[in-house]
C-alpha cells in the first residue's frame, strides 16, 4: 500500500467519512448488470440456503432452499438459478462483430492472423463482497461436474437440465476475475475500497454495509459515516439480531439460532405431516422464505447503491480497452461451450497453472501503467514511488542524429519537484495523443532538473511535426515505466480459445463426482 | 466467578498476539472474556451457528465411527505406510474424574499403547500444558499411537477438502491448534522410552461436498516452532498481576467504569487481526480508536509510520510538522511529500482536497 493511501485513510479518520482513491472509474460498469447475492447454510460447504438475483433493483427473484439437507430442494433452487442467469449470460452470445484473433499453427508453430467474431458486449454479475466470489468458483465446481438425467439416463440423483451448465459458466467467471483489471465477475466491496479509503482497516473493509457508511453516510439517520459504520457492524435488536444483515455468503448465527432453526423445524414438521396439509406445508415454507428475504435485501439494495456510486464517477479512458479483454474471455468461453469441450478441470496442470499465473502478472503492471495514465490520484503514488515525475520544461535545445536523413533528437530540461529514480541508463515515456513518446535519461542535475533527449513520434522530416515536442513552459508527466507493457490487448488469450482453434490440449472429459446419499450437493 | 479454562484455540490465537499483556493476564489467569467484553458493553459478536454444530458432530462421529476403522485407515494411508495396516483398533477407556484425572488418565494410555506396539485411538485424550505460569487442559479431537511408538495429533474439521485443497486461512488455524496439542504431547513423551511425536498431524476433512473424510498430512514443525517460542516468552501471569494495583479485579459485576479501569491497567497491542482472535477485540478496539492510534488500520501502516503512532500526529506531519518541532524524521517528511502529492493530484481533478488546516502547533 502506498503512503497516499495511507494518508487517506488517517484522512478519513478525521473527517469520519470516506476520501477518494481514484478521480476516475478504474472499471467498467455494464448498463445491465446482474446482481447476485447468495446466502450459504453454515457449516455446509456448498449447500446454498437462498439468493436474490436479477437484473431489475426492483424485481429481484427470491429463491430459497426451506431445507437445506434435502437434495431436491437444493436441485430446484440450482435450476431456478440457472433458469435466472443462463439466458442473462446467453442474451450476449449472437451479437458480434467481427474481429482478427493471432493463432499458432500446432506443427510450424507460425502465427497467423484468423478471421473471427466478438461479442459486442458481454454479462457482468456483481456480487458482494470477495466472499461472495468465492462462493460462485465454489457453485461452479459444485455444479460442472454433474450429469444430467439427459446425458446419463442411469445417473444417481441426475442434475436438472442447464445446471452442469451453470456450473461451468460460474467456473469461468469466477477465474476470470483472478485477472487483474477484469470486470465480468465483481464484488460491491472490491469496486468501492479500489475507489475511496475509509477510517477504518482493510479487515473492517470487507463488511459492505459499514463500508457504504463511510462512504455515503445516510442524512437521514445522523452522525458521521464512523458512527455509522459501526453501527452497521454491530448494532443488534432486543432479540440480540444485528440490525444490518452480513452480506454473506455467511449468515449471522444469532439468526441461524434464533430464527431460522425453529423456522426449519416447523418446516420439516409440516412437511412429514401424517394426513398431508398442503396449507399448512407452504405457509411453513413461507414463513422460511421470508426470514431468508429478511436477510437478503439489505445487502440487495446495499450492491445496487454501491454501483450508484461507482457509476458517478467518470470512467478512466483505459477501463473500455480492458472490457474488450473481458469480452474476449466471454466470447472463448461461448466458443468452449458451443464447440462440446468438457467442463473445466478439477486442477490446472502445471504449465497452465504457470501460464496463467505469468498472465496475471502481466495484466497487473498493464493494469498498473493504465490506472496511473487515467488518474492523476494514481499517477501521483507512481511519483511519490520514483516511478514517474512532473515538471516544466525549462528549455529545449534542437539537435539531430548524425546520419544522411537527419532526425530531430531535442534536449528537454525539465523542473521537478519529485525525485525519479534513476538505475543507469534509462527510457521514460510520457502520453502524446494517447500513444507513448519515448525519451531517454540524459543527466539530473544538482538542482533536480531532468535533461531528457526526446526519440519518436515526431513524424519523418528533419523538422518535428508541430505539436510533437514539448515547449519551454509546458507542464509535463513522464513515467518511467512502459505505458503498454504487452502487445495487443485485443487478442484473446489461450485459455479463451477453444481448442477447436488451437485452445490448449484438453486431457479428456473428467470423471462426474460420485454422487452418495448424503451429498451436500 | 469460576476461572474459565484455557483450549488449544484460545492458545494458538494468543500466540499469535504475544505482544499482548492483557490478554496474556486475562487468559492465563482464566478470566471468562466473553463475559467481560459483555460487562464492558462491547460484546463480542461471536457463537456459532447450530448448523455448523451440528455439522460439526455429526461429521466427527462419522470419522471416528466403527471403533475408528475409518480413521486409523486414513492415518495409516497417510502417515503410517511403514507400519502393518491396523486390523482392529484397540480403544482405550479415558473417563476419569475432572482434568487432571483425565490427564494422568492419558498419560497411562499413552504408555500402554506404546509399549503394545500395536494400533490404538485414543478418543478425546485430555492433555496438560503450562502456559505462563498456569495450567491448560486440552482435549485434541484423537492422538493416535503407531506400533512403532509414534503419536499422532488428529484434528477433524468440517470445512470440506475440495480437490485436495481446503481455505489456506481453515488449515492454518488447524495447524496452530494442532502445534499446541503436539507440545503438550511432547512433555509426555520426554518421559516415555520409545515414545516420539510425530510433527505431522493428520486433517481430516468432509472430501468435496460430500460427508466422506478424507484427510491430509499437515507438517506442522514451523507452527510448533512459533507457538513454542511465543509461548516461552508470555510473561508469567504472577508477574504481570503484581504490576496490578492491589484490589484489582475482572468480576463481571462490577461497574463498567471499574471494569474499564481494570481492564487498561494492563497493556494491550490491538491490532484488526484481534478481530477474529479474542473477544475482547470491540472493547480494545474502542480504546484504540479514541486514543487516535494508527494501529486500528493495520499492522502494515502502524510499521509504515514508525514513531508516529496517532493520527493527528500523522496528519500534522502530513500538514509540514512544526516550525521548531523534533527534527526531521524521514517519515514525516515523506508524508509531507505524499500530502503534497495527494492535494495536487485532487484539484487536478478538481476535487475538494482534504483538510488542510495546519498542525496545532503551540504559539
Ligand atoms: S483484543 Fe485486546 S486483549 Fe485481545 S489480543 Fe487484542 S489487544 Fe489484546
Amino acid at each position: 500500500m502506498s503512503l497516499l493511501t495511507t494518508l487517506a485513510r488517517l484522512e478519513a479518520v478525521r473527517a469520519g467519512r470516506a476520501r477518494p482513491l481514484a478521480t476516475v472509474r478504474h472499471r467498467h460498469l455494464t448498463d445491465r448488470p446482474l446482481v447476485f447475492v447468495p446466502l450459504t447454510t453454515a457449516g455446509e460447504a456448498g449447500a446454498p440456503l437462498g439468493a436474490l438475483v436479477g437484473t431489475d433493483r426492483d424485481a429481484p427473484r427470491l429463491l430459497v432452499v426451506p431445507q437445506p439437507r434435502d437434495r431436491d430442494l437444493r436441485w430446484t433452487f440450482l435450476a431456478d438459478l440457472a433458469e435466472e442467469v443462463l439466458p442473462y449470460i446467453d442474451a450476449y452470445a449472437d451479437h458480434v462483430e467481427p474481429a482478427e484473433r493471432t493463432e499458432t499453427d500446432p506443427v510450424t508453430g507460425k502465427k497467423a492472423k484468423v478471421a473471427t467474431e466478438l461479442c459486442l458486449d458481454a454479462p457482468q454479475i456483481v456480487v458482494p463482497s470477495p466472499a461472495g466470489i468465492e462462493y460462485v468458483r465454489l457453485l461452479g465446481r459444485s455444479m460442472r461436474f454433474r450429469r444430467t438425467a439427459e446425458e446419463d439416463p442411469d445417473a444417481p440423483y441426475p442434475a436438472p437440465a442447464r445446471v452442469p451448465l451453470l456450473g461451468r459458466w460460474f467456473t469461468h467467471l469466477a477465474e476470470r476475475s483472478r485477472m487483474p483489471g477484469s470486470a465480468l465477475l465483481l464484488s460491491a466491496t472490491g469496486l468501492l475500497s479500489r475507489h475511496w479509503a475509509t477510517g477504518q482497516s482493510s479487515l473492517e473493509d470487507q463488511h459492505l454495509g459499514a463500508l457504504l457508511a463511510w462512504i455515503a453516510p445516510d442524512p437521514k439517520t445522523g452522525g458521521t459515516g464512523a458512527e455509522q459504520a459501526l453501527r452497521a457492524e454491530l448494532a443488534r435488536d432486543a432479540q440480540g439480531l444485528l440490525l444490518v444483515p452480513p452480506a454473506g455468503p455467511a449468515t449471522d448465527p444469532a439468526f441461524d439460532n434464533k430464527l431460522l432453526a425453529p423456522a426449519m423445524a416447523r418446516f420439516d414438521a409440516a412437511r412429514a405431516a401424517d394426513p398431508a396439509d398442503p396449507a399448512a406445508r407452504s405457509a411453513a415454507e413461507d414463513a422460511v422464505r421470508a426470514l431468508v428475504a429478511s436477510q437478503l435485501r439489505p445487502t440487495w439494495d446495499a450492491v445496487w447503491r454501491s454501483l450508484d456510486l461507482v457509476r458517478e464517477l467518470p470512467p478512466g479512458a483505459h477501463t473500455e480497452q480492458r472490457w474488450t479483454g473481458d469480452r474476449w474471455s466471454y466470447t472463448g468461453h461461448r466458443d468452449r461451450v458451443r464447440a462440446g469441450e468438457p467442463p473445466q478441470p478439477r486442477r490446472d496442470d502445471a504449465v497452465t497453472a504457470a501460464r496463467k499465473l505469468g498472465r496475471r502478472e502481466t495484466e497487473q503492471v498493464r493494469l498498473d501503467a493504465q490506472e496511473a495514465l487515467d488518474d492523476p490520484l494514481v499517477m501521483a503514488a507512481r511519483r511519490f514511488a520514483g516511478e514517474a515525475f512532473a515538471g516544466e520544461i525549462t528549455e529545449v535545445v534542437m539537435e539531430w542524429t548524425d546520419s544522411k536523413r537527419p532526425s530531430p533528437r531535442p534536449l528537454l530540461a525539465v523542473a521537478t519537484e519529485d525525485g525519479p529514480q534513476f538505475d543507469g541508463p534509462a527510457k521514460v515515456y510520457r502520453s502524446l495523443d494517447g500513444r507513448a513518446q519515448t525519451a531517454e535519461h540524459v543527466r539530473t542535475e544538482e538542482d533536480g532538473t531532468v535533461v531528457l533527449r526526446l526519440l519518436d513520434k515526431m513524424g519523418r522530416g528533419r523538422e518535428p511535426e508541430p505539436g510533437t515536442v514539448p515547449e519551454k513552459g509546458d507542464q509535463v508527466c513522464w513515467t518511467l515505466f512502459e505505458h503498454e507493457p504487452r502487445s495487443g490487448p485485443r487478442l484473446p488469450e489461450p485459455e479463451d480459445t477453444p481448442w477447436t482453434h488451437g485452445g490448449p490440449p484438453a486431457a479428456g472429459p473428467e470423471a462426474t463426482d460420485p454422487v452418495t446419499d448424503e451429498d451436500m450437493l | 466467578m469460576p476461572p474459565r479454562p484455557l483450549d488449544a484455540r484460545a492458545l494458538a490465537a494468543l500466540a499469535a498476539n504475544p505482544g499482548c499483556r492483557r490478554r496474556a493476564l486475562l487468559d492465563g489467569a482464566g478470566v471468562d472474556k466473553p463475559a467481560l467484553a459483555a460487562a464492558l458493553g462491547a460484546p463480542a459478536g461471536y457463537g456459532q451457528s447450530q448448523f455448523a454444530m451440528i455439522r460439526g458432530n455429526s461429521f466427527e462421529a462419522k470419522v471416528k465411527a466403527d471403533g475408528g476403522t475409518e480413521l486409523l485407515r486414513l492415518v495409516h494411508e497417510k502417515l503410517g505406510r511403514g507400519a502393518e495396516p491396523p486390523r482392529a483398533a484397540h480403544l482405550p477407556d479415558l473417563a476419569a474424574a475432572g482434568p487432571e484425572g483425565r490427564a494422568a488418565r492419558t498419560a497411562l494410555a499413552l504408555r500402554e499403547a506404546t509399549a503394545s506396539g500395536t494400533w490404538t485411538l485414543l478418543d478425546h485424550p485430555m492433555l496438560a500444558l503450562e502456559v505462563a505460569g498456569t495450567p491448560a487442559y486440552l482435549e485434541p479431537d484423537a492422538v493416535v499411537v503407531h506400533p512403532d511408538g509414534r503419536w499422532t495429533v488428529v484434528e477433524i474439521k468440517s470445512f470440506p477438502l475440495i480437490d485436495g485443497a481446503a481455505d489456506p486461512a481453515k488449515v492454518g488455524a488447524a495447524a496452530r491448534q494442532a502445534a499446541v496439542y503436539v507440545l503438550a504431547l511432547e512433555r509426555v513423551a520426554a518421559k516415555l522410552d520409545g515414545a516420539r511425536v510425530g510433527h505431522e498431524a493428520l486433517l481430516v476433512c468432509p472430501k468435496d461436498f460430500s460427508n466422506v473424510p478424507a484427510a491430509a498430512a499437515v507438517d506442522i514443525r514451523k507452527q510448533r516452532a512459533v507457538t513454542r517460542r511465543q509461548l516461552d516468552r508470555l510473561a508469567r501471569v504472577e508477574d504481570l498481576a503484581a504490576a496490578l494495583p492491589d484490589g484489582t479485579s475482572f468480576a463481571p459485576d462490577r461497574t463498567r467504569a471499574q471494569l474499564t479501569e481494570a481492564v487498561e491497567a494492563v497493556g494491550a497491542a490491538y491490532a484488526p487481526d484481534c478481530l477474529a482472535a479474542c473477544e475482547l477485540a470491540f472493547h480494545c478496539r474502542d480504546r484504540a480508536r479514541a486514543a487516535g492510534a494508527v494501529g486500528t488500520l493495520g499492522r502494515q501502516v502502524r510499521g509504515e509510520l514508525g514513531t508516529l503512532t496517532t493520527v493527528e500526529a500523522a496528519l500534522d506531519a502530513a500538514a509540514g510538522g512544526c516550525p521548531g518541532g523534533p527534527a526531521e524524521d524521514p517519515t514525516a517528511e515523506a508524508l509531507h511529500r505524499a500530502a503534497r502529492l495527494r492535494a495536487g493530484a485532487l484539484a487536478a481533478a478538481g476535487l475538494p482536497a482534504d483538510r488542510t488546516e495546519g498542525p496545532g502547533c503551540p504559539s
